[in-house]
């Protein structure tokens, strides 16, 4: 098969899963999973081909695979739409097949594949657990999800979503592939329905997004008109974009590029979610666990940076743009970070770590530090997965310990209701801790070090502010990588349920070991050539490779010590800090970081709420319907009733009833009546008398002749 | 087989009358009989449009499978029959819709004959707008249309359906006068209804010489005027709009399926067929004016289908919504005809109205599913029928997604052409477009969140109210509808590859 068929071939597998799934096999579970998990196998497949056959040719940034069929008629021409791998692609293809088979595996044992059907579950809510009868005395075992095939098919599809963005070579097909995966977001963040956080954290998460999105929509349409196209290839071509650069927008100076760029970059900023479009990633963790893996790590967030990296050529030509996308990214960055400090949630620690570290990359992409973007992307998708599947497994081993003990008022996902888990849970542990280890930057052994060293060094050479944002920002996820470290695993477990968690099937624990060896060797494909000791020991492949991707490569920095001491400094006093903190730490009444403040994320959800939400509601609601609507457009038309009959009862009253009925028709009556009664008085029955009356008339008659009209 | 081949649009539009007249000789109470022999005459139609699109040759300029009949000679009008891109494609809507709809009021138990009657006249009346050549004739099917749809919402509606049957009836009627007028106005002077050669005389006369006392180009901005007030009553264009949620709410299932789907759909025609093509100077000066209502109409329609609380006025305003898009289109040609952006507003407002038809007539079609089930429409009382009835719940997502307009289904493509097309030419309203798209997004999820989602009414789970998932035949209505919209989502080139050939062609 040819690579390029091999391309197009992708995505499909998850599609027709999805459908088989919906159609035809969703009341057996096994073979539900099965055509689930095999579709993605065979995704992954298929990308590990088209990965390693891209990886062998020489200059795949100038000759990549490209394929493109016709699509829209547009008058006289055709909108083309087609497959591109080039470096950027084949490196995201690479970690994105991992992920999400990974997740894919995890699933069936996150939702307790084996297990009894639940007592009374519902579909729509979380399993609680089913009644077993072992050697004669009865235990709680967790039970089965309700809807597990379901939820097969709703990732199938989200990865469908996922290939689609990756393998695009125009913007309108990654655009279908984004919105896709809006929608499967909506789905399996509302998984379980019947919960109101969940189901409101789903149309959150629609309609944050979708904010971004319309934006987007209008920066396609923009760029297509102007250019006449949406292929990436043709639009990166030097004389399309020098056109772009060099017509202004008429919009605050911006050039066409840096508006397009823009607009583009608002879509990313929700899918992102970037400040201030970040209020619906923490509230999506009230999904399912392997969802959350999905969205926050391998698929979602990962797209909106992925296609900013993509427009990066675009993007660049307009500085007051980088500026913009840099500021908004390093803000994020440190404004996350603060917030997950004094979350307890284990999700929501990461959750918001998410949007950090997204800030991250944001930053680095406004900075120009192009592939030192895409390399944290990449491993961050590695480690964050790892992170997210390790915080479902915690909490799996949690709700063991809950389903023990009966005490069903224990929130297993508070991280100080844990404790001590390392002896329970020794895979998910040491898993968490390479993970862990690997946000937090620790030095040399993790991939993270090694990416966010890059970011820190481009920062220090192009844009110091930036540098000290995100230096600090550094710090702050060491610290509260280790606080959630500590408190989960370390010490001493401090509930009862934590003493009986258990650790996870294999299911689960497998895709973790597989994730921790990429969070940790994934880094050293990317040492920079002029690191002491290390660099030149194996050849920087990262910056070789995805460098190609861009017309001009980027050149390597020149090795600067300031940024690597930062490096190790923040990240080891991070983690150093974060231990000493927290470990003797036994409530969250001790913890001196539960901050109103950073507790209630800046009281973003209520400004939202009281700025748009409410305004806006009552604005659809009073206004436009009640008072335009009913009120006064209808209040117009329901004029024309009594306006008619307005009409109708004064013509009756004043001319029909006095002027027909009376005058005319009443009066003509009555007027022949009382002639008739008067002239009864000349019927006298003489001829004399009516000869005379008849001469008289006569000459009456002929006198009127006489003067009007012979005269 | 001549007969056919000779006579082809004439038997998919009289076919459905012929059949309807038959029916008065069947017997009353054979509810079945009546049913399926009206499914069956709407049929004809549909194979034959169906083989229609086969035979039609998209490359060729003009209309195609042209009949003419004399009419009323005395005054120059004639039953010509004809069909383009622009029209086929509609015809095809239409005559699959009809299908659908009378498949879907097989539960109608009141007056069959009666219904199943009116329902094949209607599509009659449908078809003749979208075939005729000739501007009387054409006026005439106007009307007809409105008859049986007056007495379906008036005999078979719900509560209201009195003062809705009443707006939706006097409404049109009152905004087609202006049309009536204006159509007798060319008729006189130039002694013909023929639509190709009033068009060409028409746009031939010379704006600076007078007529009835006025000078051309006056004459010409008032019954532009007339002609746009006509069909903007129909589209629904903000603020003729309010007519629409009464009529399609109070209407019964299949009657809000065809209003939407189709009846919405010969207001832009008209646009389309006839102000383009005859006011091309008067729709460039009054296109700002034009998109003006059209961006409040998508965006007030979107607004105000959020703050509805009853489920089929809140789908009902989702088409005012819709149909903005289309009139921005319409709009945008108008203003820059003839250019590669007019063409592709144009392609997307075509195919918007063809995927509006079939979205809209698919949540029409839903709304009644449920209501059938639960006798009200009011959302806060429904909630987490999702269990109860998952197959359903599916189907809702689905049709509600094309609705939305997700990529990957056909809403987004005709959307997304419109946008692309209006913006260079029409780039604020544009702009100010994306907040009826955003609010597309509240109200749809709105509707899932209160019907699917939410916590369980027990009220629906058990004995004599409870839900019961939907059964054969309604999937069967919504099969058609929802492999097209996947059909056209995926691979849209099939229809727009028609469309496109034929704006090209027009305009």
């Amino acid at each position: 098969m040819t690579t390029e068929t091999l391309i197009w071939l992708i995505p499909l597998p998850p599609i027709l899963a999805f459908f088989l799934i919906v159609l035809f096999t969703n009341r057996n579970k096994a073979l539900s999973h099965s055509i689930g998990v095999g579709a993605a196998l065979l995704s992954w497949i298929g990308s590990m081909v088209v990965f390693v056959r891209a990886i062998g040719v020489e200059n795949l940034g100038k000759t990549p695979f490209v394929s493109s069929i016709n699509w829209l008629p547009t008058g006289d021409t055709w909108l083309r739409i087609g497959v591109l791998v080039d470096p950027l692609t084949a490196v995201t293809l690479f970690f994105v097949a991992w992920t999400v088979l990974m997740i894919f595996i995890y699933s069936v044992g996150y939702h307790n594949f084996g297990q009894p059907e639940g007592d009374h579950d519902h579909k729509g809510l979380p399993p609680h657990g089913a009644t077993v009868e072992e050697h004669g005395h009865k235990h709680v075992v967790p039970s089965i999800e309700p809807m597990y095939s379901r939820f097969f098919a709703f990732i199938g599809l989200f990865a469908f979503g996922m290939f689609t963005l990756v393998v695009s070579d125009n913007l309108l097909t990654l655009f279908v592939g984004w919105e896709i995966m809006g929608l499967c977001s909506y789905l399996l963040i509302g998984f379980w329905y019947g919960k109101k956080s969940a189901r409101d954290a789903a149309i959150k998460a629609f309609m944050t997004t979708r904010v971004g999105d319309v934006f987007m929509l209008l920066g396609i349409a923009y760029l297509y008109s102007v250019t006449g196209t949406l292929s990436f290839r043709e639009i990166f071509s030097e004389t399309t974009l020098h056109t772009l650069a060099a017509i202004p927008s008429g919009v605050l100076g911006f050039s066409t590029a840096g508006l397009i760029g823009l607009l583009l970059f608002i879509g990313t900023v929700g899918k992102s979610a970037q400040f201030p479009l970040h209020v619906w990633l923490p509230d999506a963790m009230e999904g399912p666990t392997p969802v959350s893996a999905m969205i926050h790590a391998a698929t979602m967030v990962s797209a909106g940076v992925y296609a900013v990296i993509r427009m990066f050529p675009l993007l660049s030509l307009d500085a007051q743009t980088m500026s913009i996308v840099a500021f908004i990214g390093a803000f994020t960055a440190l404004f996350a970070a603060t917030i997950a400090l004094a979350q307890n949630d284990i999700k929501r620690v990461l959750a918001y770590s998410t949007i950090s570290q997204l800030g991250y990359m944001i930053a680095a992409l406004g900075i120009g530090a192009y592939v030192a973007a895409a390399f944290h992307l990449m491993t961050h998708a590695f480690f964050k997965a790892l992170l997210f599947l390790g915080s479902g497994s915690v909490i799996h081993g949690m709700e063991h310990g809950v389903l023990h003990t009966g005490n069903h008022k224990v929130d297993p996902q508070d991280m100080f209701n844990m404790g001590g888990l390392r002896n329970k849970m020794p895979i998910t542990f040491w898993t968490f801790l390479l993970g862990g280890f690997a946000l937090s930057g620790f030095p040399l052994i993790t991939a993270g070090f090694w990416s966010k060293d890059e970011i820190l060094a481009d920062a220090f050479a192009h844009n110091l502010p930036v540098f000290i944002t995100l230096a600090i920002a550094a710090f702050l996820t060491a610290f509260y990588t280790m606080r959630q470290i500590t408190l989960t695993f370390l010490g001493e477990p401090r509930t009862e349920e934590a003493k009986h968690a258990q650790e996870t099937p294999w299911t689960m624990t497998l895709p973790l070991i597989v994730l921790s060896v990429f969070a940790v060797g994934y880094g050293w494909l990317g040492i920079p050539e002029h690191f002491p000791v290390l660099g030149g020991l194996v050849p920087n492949w990262i910056h070789e490779f995805v460098g190609g991707t861009l017309a001009e490569h980027p050149e390597a920095l020149d090795f600067n010590i300031v940024p690597l001491l930062t490096s190790l400094v923040v990240a080891l006093g991070g983690l150093g800090l974060g231990y000493l903190f927290y470990r003797n730490v036994n409530s969250s009444t001790e913890d001196k970081l539960q901050i109103g403040f950073l507790k209630n994320k800046y009281y973003f959800d209520e400004i939202y709420d009281v700025v748009f939400i409410k305004p806006v509601t009552w604005f659809a609601d009073k206004v436009v319907y009640q008072i335009m609507d009913k009120g006064f457009i209808d209040g117009i038309l329901h004029l024309f009733g009594p306006g008619t009959q307005g009409i109708g009862d004064t013509i009756r009253n004043y001319f029909d009833l006095p002027v027909i009925n009376r005058f005319l028709g009443d009066g003509s009556a009555n007027a022949t009546y009382w002639s008739g009664e008067k002239l009864r008085v000349v019927q006298t029955g003489r001829i004399q008398q009516y000869l005379m009356l008849g001469l008289i008339l006569f000459l009456a008659i002929g006198a009127i002749l006489y003067f009007f009209v012979l005269a | 087989m001549d007969f056919i081949v000779n006579h082809f649009l004439s038997l998919v539009l009289f076919i459905p009358s012929l059949a309807a007249l038959i029916m008065l000789f069947l017997p009353k109470g054979e509810a079945k009989l009546l049913r399926w022999f009206a499914l069956g005459a709407s049929l004809v139609p549909f194979l034959l449009s169906v083989s229609l699109w086969f035979q039609f040759k998209s490359f060729v300029p003009g209309f195609q499978f042209q009949e003419r009949y004399e009419w009323y000679e005395a005054i120059g009008s004639s039953l010509h029959l004809g069909v383009d891109g622009l029209s086929l494609t509609m015809v095809l809507l239409t005559t699959l819709l009809t299908p659908l709809a009378i498949l879907a009021s097989f539960n109608i138990t009141e007056k069959v004959k009666a219904y199943m009657m009116l329902f094949l006249f209607l599509e009659t009346g449908m078809l003749g707008v979208f075939m005729s050549l000739d501007l009387l004739v054409f006026f005439v099917f106007w009307e007809v249309g409105l008859v049986p749809m007056y007495f379906l919402i008036n005999q078979w509606g719900s509560a209201n359906r009195n003062y809705a049957s009443m707006k939706f009836m006097i409404y049109t009627m009152g905004g087609s006068l202006g049309l009536l007028l204006a159509i007798q106005m060319l008729g006189v002077l130039f002694g013909t209804y023929d639509l190709l050669a009033l068009t060409q005389r028409w746009t031939a006369l010379d704006p600076d010489s007078t007529l009835l006392g006025m000078s051309v180009s006056t004459v010409k901005a008032i019954a532009f005027w007339a002609f746009t007030i006509a069909f903007a009553v129909k589209v629904p264009v903000w603020p003729f709009h309010t007519w629409l949620p009464d009529a399609h709410t109070e209407a019964p299932t299949a009657g809000s399926m065809i209003l939407a789907g189709v009846l919405l759909k010969l207001g832009a025609y008209g646009f389309l067929r006839l102000i383009l093509p005859l006011y091309p100077a008067e729709a460039k000066m009054f296109a700002a004016a034009l998109a003006v209502l059209a961006t409040a109409a998508i965006v007030f329609g979107a607004f105000a289908s959020f703050a509805q609380t009853d489920f089929k006025r809140l789908v009902a305003y989702s088409s005012v919504n819709h149909m903005g898009f289309v009139v921005l289109g319409i709009a945008a040609a108008g203003l820059a005809s003839g250019t590669p952006d007019a063409t592709i507003a144009l392609n997307g407002a075509i195919l918007q109205m063809f995927n509006h038809g079939l979205s809209a007539a698919g949540m029409f079609f839903l709304v009644g599913v449920i209501y059938e089930r639960t006798h009200t429409r009011n959302l806060e009382e429904f909630g987490g029928l999702f269990p109860l009835a998952p197959v359903y719940g599916g189907i809702l997502i689905f049709t509600s997604m094309a609705s939305l307009g997700l990529p990957g289904l056909n809403g987004f493509i005709s959307e997304f052409l419109v946008v692309r097309g209006t913006w260079p030419i029409l780039t604020t309203f544009t702009a100010i477009s994306m907040v009826g798209l955003l609010f597309t997004g509240a109200y749809i999820l709105k509707g899932i969140k209160k019907v699917l989602h939410g916590p369980l009414n027990e009220h629906w789970a058990h004995g004599e109210h409870k839900v019961t998932e939907i059964n054969a035949r309604e999937i069967l209505v919504m099969a058609p509808l929802m492999v097209l919209i996947l059909w056209i989502g995926i691979y849209p080139a099939w229809i727009l590859d028609v469309i496109n050939k034929a704006v090209v062609m027009l305009f």
